[in-house]
């Protein structure tokens, strides 16, 4: 980016700097640590000059908002136009207590909505299952048929904002209870927007809540994006996670490119199967985590950017929609403390901020007291008010790609792209993601970047404050959030009478045409649509296809 | 020589967060004692049962869905059940402080929250085992 002359002046003088300036100040002040390291371990220098980007080409390589790599920003306006969605996880107890936390939020201002499910709804259970003892609502929402998720969104304009459904294994299932309740309020599914995360590679890596072996996972993620493009055109059908995959313990590096290598790897198995890149490419959104180390974090979303438009060029993909790479981001839930949890107001705002100076699309801040419990209604209206405060008081919206062009952004930017590259060539020669999945070669990766982390932690070579330094004998000052203990009792009563009223021979129809459409190759989606329709749980829907697919066991790896 | 101590970490229910287990699974074996991981997804019956197969001192549970009260409760219940009491019980996750003294008259003797050292685990675990 810079002429060879000027390059060479500036080298000329960087090397008198260090020889007659820095090293001699360093001698009367040594530096306060032997080495400085980010989170990847990546070695950070002191200072970074035009020298370090001078290999970038500006057009090529850095460009325009809006234009190809779309390094910079995906839109030509960004934040100028439109601020990013604020859009809080959340979701507990049952589906009344969670509409009316859903309300609340969108009264203080929050603009898109995003349902957390608890664990019998992740696995696909019923809450009368025997493996949902327990489980019912602690982490997220009950929902096991289309008459919960009427209740969920009751009185909310689903015509007007856009729901994000953390769901996986049965993402298609649960995704036919929102388009079934919008057809049945008169909304047409032409109109309604959302994402489902419906990413089960990442599911088999780190969060671990699958169903299905992979090859049928795949089969229904593609079916989704064919039925996504052709009739729920404004729907992301896919959220490739990297969130999930930094929480397990990975460094900002192996969330990268184990992120982008799961989508690549969507886009591999929905082109064999004669799919147009160009039709299904643009409603492919991803989801990254924003964890504490500012400025890697800023370069990793730019990066993410960069590598995806290129990739996504090699395949083929032609539409500009179809290679920028959109992203929601999430604050990073494993860096917030038990220890003073008041304290995790300010983590939250420096990681909000470098989500935001990243070039987020849609943003969800955690709630201080996450370390201990599902948040209070005081602690997430706080969090989302952090966001708030960044969009409308901090001036960081004001221009495009703020910190573009920085000699040490660039230049990290590029070396976590290199990173990947080299990530991706590890897996290729594995034989590519899910044999790489069934070696176990990611979790083992993550597994050995957690350990080092606490490892780190424990000997005082990394400072968390509170936890080993600046720690308090406090006594915990902050209210809890406390469920409605009647709530399991209502759901259970809630699916007898279901399954009691329904229309018995159209729900037997439909089950056992799902069955047999599932032990051939058609697109699943419309007998999932008319089983949701004609009150099948989710239970029973994915039992259906358990029966057919079987079922996923990974081997425990430490 | 001494038995070294036997330690299962389980993860009861169908909870998915398994980076604090298996930490904890390497820092134990890294303390000289015998980890058995058995993964994910376990039912209460199945943990019991591969602490009996297995002979253990020690069963570390570690659960973040907030399914605690029921599931760590339910372990303790089945090992009195089985007259296994003098299997020492610990747990950790996301545990809010009002659930701690119910658990620990259930029988969980240790519980540990998120920002534990892993030596106070070790400690802990080397100080209170029965054998």
């Amino acid at each position: 980016m810079y002429e060879k002359k000027g390059l060479n002046k500036i080298k000329d003088k960087r090397v008198d700097w260090e020889k007659n300036c820095h090293s001699k100040a360093v001698k009367n002040r040594p530096e306060r640590k032997k080495k400085f390291e980010n989170l990847s371990a990546s070695q950070i220098k002191s200072l970074y000059t035009p020298e370090d980007i001078a290999h970038l080409d500006y057009d090529k390589d850095v460009g325009f908002p809006g234009k190809y790599p779309f390094l910079r920003g995906v839109y030509p306006t960004m934040y100028r136009g439109q601020l990013w969605t604020m859009r809080q996880f959340s979701g507990f107890g049952s589906a009344e207590e969670t509409n009316n936390r859903y309300k609340y939020l969108l009264d203080h201002g929050e603009t898109g909505l995003s349902v957390a499910f608890d664990y019998p709804t992740l696995y696909g259970y019923d809450t009368d299952h025997p493996l949902a003892r327990g489980e019912f609502g602690k982490c997220g929402v009950a929902i096991s048929s289309l008459k919960d998720m009427e209740i969920l969104f009751s009185d909310i304009p689903i015509d007007k904002v856009t729901t994000s459904m953390t769901i996986n294994g049965p993402a298609a299932i649960v995704w036919a209870f929102y388009i079934a309740n919008a057809e049945n309020r008169g909304i047409s599914k032409g109109i309604i927007g959302g994402t489902i995360q419906n990413d089960i590679l990442k599911e088999y890596i780190a969060q671990k809540s699958w169903i299905f072996p992979p090859e049928p996972s795949m089969r229904l993620i593609v079916d989704t994006f064919e039925y996504g493009f052709k009739e729920v055109p404004r729907w992301n059908t896919i959220s490739i996670s990297g969130y999930h995959i930094r929480e397990a313990g990975s460094t900002a590096i192996q969330e990268l490119a184990f992120t982008l290598g799961d989508g690549l790897e969507y886009v591999r198995w929905a082109v064999k199967r004669g799919l147009k890149i160009d039709d299904f490419a643009p409603r492919l959104s991803f989801f990254f985590n924003a964890h504490n180390d500012f400025f890697e974090e800023i370069a990793k979303y730019r990066a993410a950017r960069r590598i995806w438009a290129k990739e996504m060029k090699k395949l083929g993909a032609k539409k500009d929609r179809s290679l920028l790479m959109r992203f929601h981001t999430q604050t990073a839930g494993c860096s917030l403390t038990a220890q003073q949890p008041e304290i995790n107001i300010v983590r939250v705002t420096m990681q909000a901020l470098a989500a935001v100076l990243g070039g987020t699309q849609s943003l969800h801040t955690n709630s201080m007291d996450e370390a201990l419990a599902l948040p209070s209604e005081k602690a997430v209206r706080i969090a989302l008010r952090t966001q708030q405060i960044i969009a409308e008081e901090s001036g960081v919206t004001d221009t495009i790609d703020p910190l573009g062009g920085s000699y040490y952004i660039e230049w990290l930017t590029d070396k976590m792209e290199e990173e990947t590259y080299r990530y991706f060539e590890k897996v290729e020669r594995l034989g590519g993601v899910i044999p790489a999945i069934e070696k176990g070669f990611f979790q083992r990766e993550i597994a050995e970047s957690a350990y080092k982390y606490q490892k780190e932690i424990d000997e005082n070579t990394r400072t968390i404050v509170g936890v080993n330094k600046h720690k308090m004998d406090e006594e915990l000052s902050i209210p809890i959030l406390k469920m409605d203990e009647k709530g399991e009792h209502r759901q259970v009563n809630r699916l007898k009478k279901l399954r009691k009223d329904r229309d018995q021979s159209k729900f037997d129809r439909n089950i056992s045409c799902l069955k047999k459409v599932a032990e051939g190759n058609d697109n699943l989606m419309p007998y999932i649509l008319d089983c949701v329709h004609s009150y099948a749980t989710l239970g029973e829907t994915c039992d259906v296809l358990r029966e057919v697919f079987g079922e996923y066991v990974e081997p425990a790896i430490y | 020589m001494e038995r070294k101590i036997r330690v299962l970490v389980a993860k009861p229910g169908l909870d998915g967060h398994d980076r604090g287990a298996k930490i904890i699974a390497r820092a134990l074996r890294d303390a000289g004692m015998e980890v058995i991981y058995t993964g994910l997804h376990q039912t209460t019956e199945m943990i019991v049962e591969t602490a009996v197969q297995e002979d253990v001192n020690v069963i570390a549970l570690s659960l973040l869905s907030g399914a605690h009260m029921t599931l760590f409760t339910d372990v303790t219940k089945l090992l009195k059940e089985k007259k296994m009491e003098d299997v020492l019980v610990v747990g950790g996750g996301v545990i809010p402080e009002d659930d701690i003294p119910e658990l620990k008259k259930a029988g969980v003797s240790g519980i540990f929250g998120p920002g534990t050292h892993t030596e106070t685990i070790v400690k802990f675990i080397k100080k209170n085992v029965k054998r």
